[in-house]
């Protein structure tokens, strides 16, 4: 029975659907790897789109809905793909205390870009974090996943302008 | 696999360590690893090569030391000498300093406070032992109580030494540990789980991760003694997805007890089997609400469900479920390893052992502490923490995370336990400390916690999923000083419906910073007022009413 639910085929010959495929093979097809599955589609992927979604419930054999309702409960799931650098500000308490908000605003500010959201250039995603669990760094970051401890605005303007500038 | 055995792999281990004439600690857990201490390790390594010292200096990556705000940290023993701030660029100057002097400007002094007041029990090997090493977990003692469990206890046994040592619940809510196993034990129904809740969400508490990522193996013990004690053959550990180093470094230490038969079937030659699985978190908050958990395991969305049925009769898949939080798990092996009565003799009459906190915000020592319960909050601020720096002033901790509340200067000399911290209208909570000085006001400590509470609602019971909406909007009102003597009234009144009819801890809690702020600095809301008229105040708060 577990060999008939294997027979989707993936959307894509994108050799990275191999991952995902072997994420539901060491849980048996069973419908309880929905989350371990996703993780290890936006892992791959960045991001999970209407495709991936799709394909997921299918091999599972979960209803389209409830693998949207699972999606979009997470917060750590992103239906969006990324910016080409990241930088997310953590807003957990010491953060907080210490002037994380501040910091923040500025970089919206400086580049013309909501909390939460990526430029139009598809550049930049300036996201924010509950707590990064840095807080001895505090206010602390992760920028292009690396964790970045004592963040000033100035600094960090500085260092995504110049990344921007060089990888575009 | 007997004791003679782990003997020797301990002996083994020592030996090997012990041939070196200096061994170089260096902490590899987040805090310090963001600050760059992976690029200390190599280039101590590489400066060792070099200097030709490679049979006379092992480097060693250790998990966290605990004082994460000076981190780099590196621990040369067995002088004890303490680095702090170490840059790459040091490593020669430490290599060329390993027989003489230790250098002077980088040296951290051991013997204030923040060392000497510490008890360790949950981070007794952190900082000391290489977590990615179960051989040196063995050697610091490791896997001998589950060993001596299944050879010379009875699962009941498990159980009355557990509840004799007086061992509660470290996730917050202090519910005791012994009482629970039992309750799992006597469950009708099989398989039963044992689930270890590691999706450590609260804002300003990184103590869980610490002890994922300095010391896992003591985690699988404890999980391993307690699923000998209620029955169970399969555990879970769930953690959130934001800790990668620590995901990796559990299922490395799973893969390691397994192939030396401390975890998997007939573990350490018995007829007990035991496996764990890592289950990802995906970032909800709520999912630390423990039927939330079992929701995200069994791959639904994460949320609440009334209890009774408590998890220890109907849990994970509807199967008696024993859950506990990091901590807790990590505390068991050191209490069967040394007896009740050792761990009870620490601590206060009802609260017993030591605590882990993260202590951060405006305080001169910020990390990772472990503190014997009863210990007063100004000893742990003042003593242990340092006191506020840039000759700040204090004006309140907040402890418990968006469950908790602030508590005020003239509390600080109240003692660290479940009962007197709820007095205060706060909560011990799973250990995050943040200290505030008179720079922060207190309205918007409210309102950021609520703020917290309304994204993180999971949306299933209308108090929570509205309630909090209402109140972060009254909240933003004194915020942006428009509110009115109405509006506080509706605030209070709102605060209490929350607290009273929501479905889980997370919205039942989620008006405590407010409650506790109203209650210690209430002049603050006061002030934000439209119609507010401090005269006024006065003569009704003479005649006796409040304002």
């Amino acid at each position: 029975m577990t060999g008939q639910r294997g027979d989707t085929a993936p959307p894509t010959d994108d050799k990275r659907w191999r991952l995902v495929n072997a994420t539901m093979r060491r849980y048996g097809y069973q419908p309880r790897a929905l989350i371990e599955t996703l993780n290890t589609v936006q892992e791959s992927f960045g991001y999970l789109d209407e495709t991936a979604l799709r394909y997921v419930a299918a091999c599972l054999r979960v209803p389209l809905s409830k693998t949207y309702g699972v999606a979009t409960f997470y917060h750590f799931f992103s239906l969006k793909p990324q910016g080409r650098h990241s930088c997310v500000v953590c807003l957990g308490t010491a953060c907080y205390i210490k002037g994380g908000a501040n910091v923040l605003e500025a970089l919206s500010e400086a580049f013309a870009v909501p909390p939460g959201h990526t430029t139009p250039d598809g550049a930049l995603s300036l996201l924010t974090a509950r707590c990064i669990g840095s807080c001895g760094l505090a206010p602390a970051g992760v920028i292009d996943n690396v964790v970045t401890p004592r963040l000033t605005a100035a600094a960090v303007i500085d260092q995504l302008r110049k990344a921007i500038h060089d990888g575009a | 696999m007997e004791l003679e055995e782990l003997n020797r792999i301990a002996a083994d281990e020592r030996a090997a360590q012990e041939q070196y004439r200096h061994r170089l600690l260096v902490c590899q857990a987040a805090g310090c690893l963001s600050a760059g201490s992976d690029k200390v390790r190599d280039a101590l390594e590489d400066d060792i090569k070099k200097a030709g010292k490679h049979r006379l200096c092992l480097v060693k990556g250790v998990g966290c030391m605990g004082l994460c705000g000076s981190g780099p940290l590196v621990l040369l023993e067995p002088d004890n000498v303490l680095y702090q701030g170490v840059a790459a660029a040091d490593a020669p100057e430490i290599v060329e300093h390993l027989d003489k002097q230790p250098v002077r400007h980088l040296r951290c002094p051991t013997d204030t406070p923040f060392f000497r007041r510490q008890v360790k029990i949950v981070l007794e090997n952190s900082g000391r032992i290489d977590p990615e090493r179960i051989e040196d977990y063995i050697a610091a003692g490791g896997y001998r109580a589950l060993l001596k469990v299944l050879t010379e206890l009875m699962p009941i046994g498990v159980i009355n030494e557990l509840t004799r040592s007086g061992l509660r619940g470290r996730g917050g809510a202090g519910y005791p540990t012994g009482l629970k196993l039992s309750t799992v034990a006597k469950a009708p129904g099989s398989p039963k789980y044992v689930v270890c809740n590691g999706d450590e969400g609260d804002p300003g508490a990184f103590m869980d991760r610490s002890v994922m990522e300095g010391d896992p193996h003591r985690i699988l013990e404890g999980m391993a003694i307690a699923a000998y004690a209620v029955g169970a053959a399969h555990g879970y550990i769930y953690v959130r997805a934001e800790y990668p180093l620590a995901v990796e470094r559990l299922n490395k230490a799973i893969r390691q007890a397994q192939k030396l038969g401390c975890l998997g079937p007939q573990i350490l030659g018995t007829t007990f089997s035991f496996n764990v699985e890592v289950r990802l978190g995906a970032g909800a908050f709520v999912c630390g609400e423990e039927t939330a958990l079992i929701a995200s395991i069994e791959g639904q969305r994460g949320q609440p469900r009334p209890r009774p049925p408590y998890p220890a009769m109907k849990g994970l898949w509807g199967c008696p479920t024993l859950i506990n939080n990091v901590e807790t798990f990590a505390n068991i092996p050191a209490i069967l390893r040394n007896g009740s009565e050792w761990f009870a003799s620490i601590g206060t009459a009802r609260s017993k052992g030591t605590k882990v906190f993260a202590l951060s915000g405006k305080v001169k020592n910020i990390g990772l502490i472990e503190v014997p319960m009863g210990i007063t909050l100004e000893e742990i601020i003042f003593g242990i923490g340092g006191g506020i720096p840039d000759g700040g002033r204090f004006k309140a901790v907040q402890t418990g995370g968006p469950s908790g509340g602030c508590i005020p200067e003239e509390h600080l000399d109240t003692r660290v336990d479940y009962e007197s911290l709820r007095e205060l209208g706060s909560i011990m909570g799973s250990g995050g400390m943040i200290v505030m000085d008179d720079e922060s006001s207190m309205v918007e400590v409210a309102r950021y916690f609520m703020e917290f509470c309304m994204t993180e609602s999971c949306g299933k019971c209308v108090p929570c999923r509205v309630g909090t909406v209402q109140l972060y909007d009254l909240l933003t009102r004194f915020s942006q000083r428009s509110a009115t003597r109405l509006d506080l009234e509706r605030l209070e009144s709102l605060c209490e419906m929350v607290r009273a009819t929501s479905l889980c801890g997370l919205g039942q809690s989620a008006p405590n910073p407010v409650l506790s702020t109203l209650r210690y600095f209430r002049q603050e809301y006061l002030e934000r007022m439209t119609d507010y008229d401090p005269r006024r105040a006065e003569e009704e708060a003479a005649d006796g009413h409040d304002v």
